[in-house]
């Protein structure tokens, strides 16, 4: 007999996750079962909800209408809370399809209040098929279950610098870099660690002031504390940071050393740092009101090592987000872990679903794959997919078409590969837009637009219709379709 | 201080070291295993004969003759030849000069998941971590970088990162075939390094012993005097104390009551114990056999060696292979009348399904792969267990603690973190704790290395914050080695997921 509960939900990302936490919260026995990690380790941690307004070619896919018409015209290099007007206005032109997106720190029109922009998304775009209310309740989830977070006080978008020098426009933030905004006007000095060379201090500052924050920046490198290893994770980082330890140079014999438990000898990791730092200021034309790192501050007390090092520098200290591997995204992915368990959410990671049966438009149940290639059942009365776009592996592409591999959902796409593509490195592709069309419901639609099955929902990047990066809505599509997906099935069962 | 060494549970075999007593001497391959088994090594390179020099330390010495269980008595169960001489299975990985570069090192993007995840790299500095370990290096050997980076002896093997790969590099996989790449070409076969791997990874053969005399055997190994050789000579730790041997072993009991007690044409389960099960917590064995009993399942216990789990973990391929083979071999005759495979070891499972497929050609691995079931899962499937538990009559209010329950790293990877969990919330008056999804930081033999004995602690901490911060005072893994890290850091009783179904549905067992 198949494993049974009332729920399941299938994925391990910001998706599934939330869709667990509805479906939980509705009272249902819910279950999730993954397959590997979430892309929520590779993220900032930053909860983008709509940054950008979606790109000219969302036409081209055949899933709305030019989206150009929404954009914004608020090329003022930061967005701001007071100037509401920004946002809304048409302007066509205001979206330069040349424009490298991903890289131009102020590029125009990014978006003030996103609650204003999201009633003007095209149709398909997951946000219009869920509807503005839902998003606010995703959302309102996401502050209830989450803690230290930032940025429920305002509709309007933050604008929180990254590790590359970029101010990105974003809803929510971890306290933790709070004192770091781009429109706070207070001068700020950046640290980076010789050994950690994704952030490059200097140049993430020199990207900062060129594109016209509101104070002085510069950046400074110091020496890790101890003989890191030159490629040491961020989690090592991290670790020594949190237990304030300087870990003990290498035995000579090579013996039973190697393992960096004994702490040279009452050092103090966080001491040794700022004394750096004081030292590597004194080089540097600004006198810091506030200091940023890499976010690499502790994985689990990271307050405590922020609030030490604040003290021992005298001014706010801040983290930066980071590229992959983020710590942030460790810390949220920790929290959210903790919410499925706190809800009696079964969680079976590990291994993927590979198949179903269904009868009557109707899923049955779900064939999950053993190591070794044994199987086993398991059963809902409602499912949500939440497997993730082409990065989590919802949708596999190749050389035949683009496809959906669980449920064999229908996934529109151009049949011509070359289509697939724009000419610009950093066009707008419309693979980047490739998911499944949903109902209002978020069932997914088969080719004729009726629903693939009656008790299926889905969220998250598997959907189509929009290009999170682009836009800068990851987080947010996923977090507020996840919620609706998981109270849709909840409902349904 | 003396004798007294409680470990319950841990099982899958690796744990052990000795006295000295395997390091005689003698030529490994000449011995009576080669008979069973070598001509597994058929390996379309060269002979792996011929790679090993003939000064290897610590022989066979016949031992391994005795694999629990003859052929042919798999007590109770039909019969299932044992093939020895029928097959001639290839190596995966033929040689060291002609790498083969499976395409998963190539989906690798650079995410560094699988680093976030190493709890190794978090504490160790000098451990580059899994994704050098991986895919990077795998591509350098590719443009002839022969060597592997001797760091590969730190991977603990606890497979986390594979479980964290978003896009399924096959991570262990790779850090096993360096490993053994490593042992093979570039470990001296008269090091201690390669002594202790050789010790630590047959935990089978000094079971045997062990077993034949367990209160000697648990008398010197508990001594400190010679825990303290063992730490300066072979370098294996003196903080530890070694497992105790039970008395009589599962197999000897299996014997004594005569076999499986219910036949049944459409139930049957073919039962893997692996060496620590029948050696050290036969509770854990008897309590499988009773629990499938109970819900009408012949059970079968045919004869078997090591899973292999230790012996990957220390680079030990070859010997790993025989071991393979044998199981494979018996496992695989037993499917072929009805058998499904089951095992109570989380490792041992592992071993079986994931560990068999990707680093051996056997005749069957796949099938075994493929019928194999963690024994707690077995039931969740095919049974209605929690039913079961909510109807049983057991007062487990008065009769049974609650239980801090750690899961293994190699349950998780089957999925099966939060089995236990479940299991717990079906019993009435038992709370079963999770303490968290740290690693133990043992990993089989991995924490039995002197040098690795610090590091093996620091991993372990979270685990031993969190079962302490549990109001639970007996803990509860399926892991035998876990088992023995979660009571060397904490002093806590620590059973077995199975013992808990035991009490609860069939009122048998240990006490509590
Ligand atoms: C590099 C990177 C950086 C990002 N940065 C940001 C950012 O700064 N701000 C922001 O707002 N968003 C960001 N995002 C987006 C965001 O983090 C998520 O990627 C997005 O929200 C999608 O989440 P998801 O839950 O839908 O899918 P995913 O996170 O992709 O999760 C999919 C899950 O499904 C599982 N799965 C897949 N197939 C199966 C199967 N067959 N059976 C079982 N399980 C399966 C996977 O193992 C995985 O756990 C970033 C994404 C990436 C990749
Ligand atoms: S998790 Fe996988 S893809 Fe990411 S770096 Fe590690 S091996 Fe590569
Ligand atoms: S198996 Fe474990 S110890 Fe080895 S590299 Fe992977 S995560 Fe690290």
């Amino acid at each position: 007999m198949a494993i049974e509960s009332d729920v399941i939900v299938i994925g391990g990302g910001l998706a599934g996750h939330f869709a667990a936490i509805a479906a939980a919260d509705a009272g249902k026995e819910t279950r999730l079962v993954t397959a590997n990690q979430s892309t929520l380790r590779q993220a900032s941690g930053l909860i983008d909800v709509l940054g950008y307004p979606p790109a000219a070619a969302v036409g081209e896919t055949g899933t709305g209408d030019a989206a150009g018409d929404h954009a914004s015209d608020a090329d003022s290099d930061r967005a701001d809370a007071d100037d509401p007007d920004a946002v809304g206005e048409e302007n066509p032109n205001a979206v330069d399809a040349e424009d490298p997106r991903p890289d131009a720190p102020f590029r125009s029109g990014p978006i003030v209040d996103p609650f204003e922009a999201i009633p003007e998304l095209p149709e398909g775009h997951p946000y219009e098929r869920v509807g503005l209310a839902a998003v606010r309740e995703g959302l309102a989830t996401f502050d209830e279950v989450v803690d230290g977070y930032v940025g429920s006080h305002t509709d309007a978008n933050a604008l929180v610098p990254t590790h590359g020098g970029v101010a990105k426009p974003t809803a929510r933030y971890p306290e933790h870099t709070a004192a770091g905004l781009a429109s706070d006007d207070r001068d700020a000095v950046l640290v980076g660690f010789e050994t950690l060379t994704d952030f490059d201090a200097p140049v993430a500052a020199d990207s900062l002031a060129a594109g016209g924050v509101p104070f002085e920046v510069a950046g400074v490198t110091v020496r890790f504390p101890g003989d890191l290893r030159a490629d040491a994770k961020a989690t090592r980082y991290a670790e020594l940071l949190e237990t304030d330890e300087v870990p003990a140079p290498k035995a000579a014999d090579g013996g039973s050393s190697g393992a960096a438990t004994h702490a040279s000898q009452g050092r103090s990791c966080r001491a040794a740092i700022v004394e750096r730092i004081r030292r590597a200021v004194g080089d540097v034309d600004v006198d810091p009101e506030r200091i940023g790192f890499p976010a690499v501050l502790g994985e689990e007390r990271t307050a405590e090592a922020r609030a030490d090092l604040a003290d021992r520098l005298g001014v706010p200290v801040f983290e930066v987000p980071t590229g992959a591997p983020s710590l942030p995204g460790i810390r949220l992915e920790h929290q959210l872990g903790d919410a499925l368990r706190e809800r009696d959410v079964r969680v079976a990671d590990g291994r993927p679903v590979v198949d179903v049966s269904a009868t009557d438009g109707r899923v049955g149940h779900l064939v999950v794959e053993s190591a070794g290639g044994s199987t086993v059942p398991m059963a809902a009365d409602s499912y949500v997919l939440a497997t993730g776009g082409l990065v989590g592996r919802g949708i596999d592409a190749d050389r035949d078409g683009v496809r959906e591999p669980i449920f064999d959902c229908h996934v529109p796409h151009p049949d011509d590969r070359y289509e697939w593509f724009a000419d610009a490195a950093f066009g707008d592709h419309p693979f980047a837009y490739f998911g499944v069309d949903v109902d209002r419901d978020l069932r997914p639609l088969d080719a004729e637009g009726e629903p693939e099955y009656a008790n299926l929902h889905a969220a998250g990047a598997v959907l189509g219709g929009y290009d999170f990066a682009a836009e800068n809505s990851g987080a947010g599509v996923s977090i507020a379709t996840g919620h609706a997906a998981g109270s849709a099935a909840a409902e349904g069962s | 201080m003396f004798g007294h060494a409680p470990d319950d549970g841990d099982e899958s075999d690796e744990t052990e070291s000795s006295c000295g007593c395997e390091a005689g001497s003698g030529e490994s391959d000449g011995s009576a295993e080669s008979r069973s088994t070598s001509e597994v090594r058929s390996d379309g390179g060269e002979p792996s004969d011929e790679r090993r020099p003939t000064s290897e330390l610590c022989s066979d010495g016949g031992i391994d003759a005795d694999v629990p269980g003859d052929p042919g008595s798999a007590g109770g169960a039909g019969s299932h030849p044992s093939s020895d001489d029928e097959f001639e299975p290839v190596q995966v990985f033929p040689d060291s000069t002609e790498q083969d570069l499976r395409p998963g090192a190539d989906s690798c993007y650079k995410c560094s998941t699988c680093d976030t995840n190493c709890p190794v790299a978090e504490v160790d500095d000098e451990f580059p971590g899994p994704k050098f370990q991986g895919p990077e290096q795998w591509r350098l050997s590719r443009d002839d970088a022969p060597e592997i980076d001797d760091s590969i002896d730190k991977c603990s093997n606890c497979m986390r990162c594979d479980h964290a790969c978003p896009t399924d590099v096959p991570l262990s996989q790779m850090h096993n075939t360096a490993r053994g790449r490593y042992v093979d070409d570039q470990l001296s076969k008269l090091s201690i390094q390669y002594l202790r791997k050789k010790i630590l990874s047959n935990y089978g053969r000094l079971g045997r012993l062990g077993s034949l005399f367990p209160r000697t055997t648990n008398f010197v190994m508990g001594n400190r005097a010679v825990r303290w050789i063992t730490d300066r000579t072979l370098g294996i730790t003196d903080e530890r104390e070694f497992p105790e041997f039970a008395t009589q072993t599962f197999r000897s009991w299996w014997d004594e009551r005569g076999g499986a007690q219910v036949q049944s044409e459409d139930r049957r389960v073919a039962y893997f114990h692996g060496d620590y099960a029948n050696y050290n917590t036969p509770e854990v064995g008897k309590a499988l056999v009773r629990v499938f009993e109970s819900f009408g399942y012949e059970v079968a216990v045919p004869r078997q060696r090591c899973s292999g789990t230790p012996m990957f973990a220390n680079g030990m391929l070859d010997d790993a292979r025989r071991a393979a083979t044998v199981n494979v071999t018996e496992f695989d005759a037993l499917i072929e009348e009805g058998y499904d495979v089951v095992c109570s070891c989380t490792s041992c499972s592992m071993a079986l399904r994931q560990e068999y497929p990707e680093l051996f050609d056997i005749d069957g691995t796949e099938r075994v792969a493929a019928n194999t079931y963690d024994a707690v899962e077995y039931l969740r499937i095919h049974e209605d267990l929690r039913e079961e538990l909510a109807d049983a009559e057991t007062d487990a209010d008065d009769e049974l603690p609650d239980l801090a329950y750690h899961a293994p790293c190699h349950a998780r990877n089957q999925g099966l973190a939060e089995q236990a969990l479940e299991v717990g919330d079906a019993v009435e008056g038992v709370d079963v704790d999770d303490v968290g999804d740290s690693c133990s930081g043992i990993s089989g033999t991995y924490g039995w290395k002197s040098k690795h004995y610090d590091t093996s602690m620091a991993i372990g901490d979270e685990m031993f914050d969190h079962m302490e911060d549990s109001e639970a005072e007996t803990g509860m893994t399926e892991c035998p080695t876990c088992a023995m890290q979660m009571e060397h850091g904490t002093g806590y009783d620590v059973r077995h997921t199975l013992e808990l179904l035991e009490a609860t549905l069939v009122g048998e067992g240990e006490a509590w």
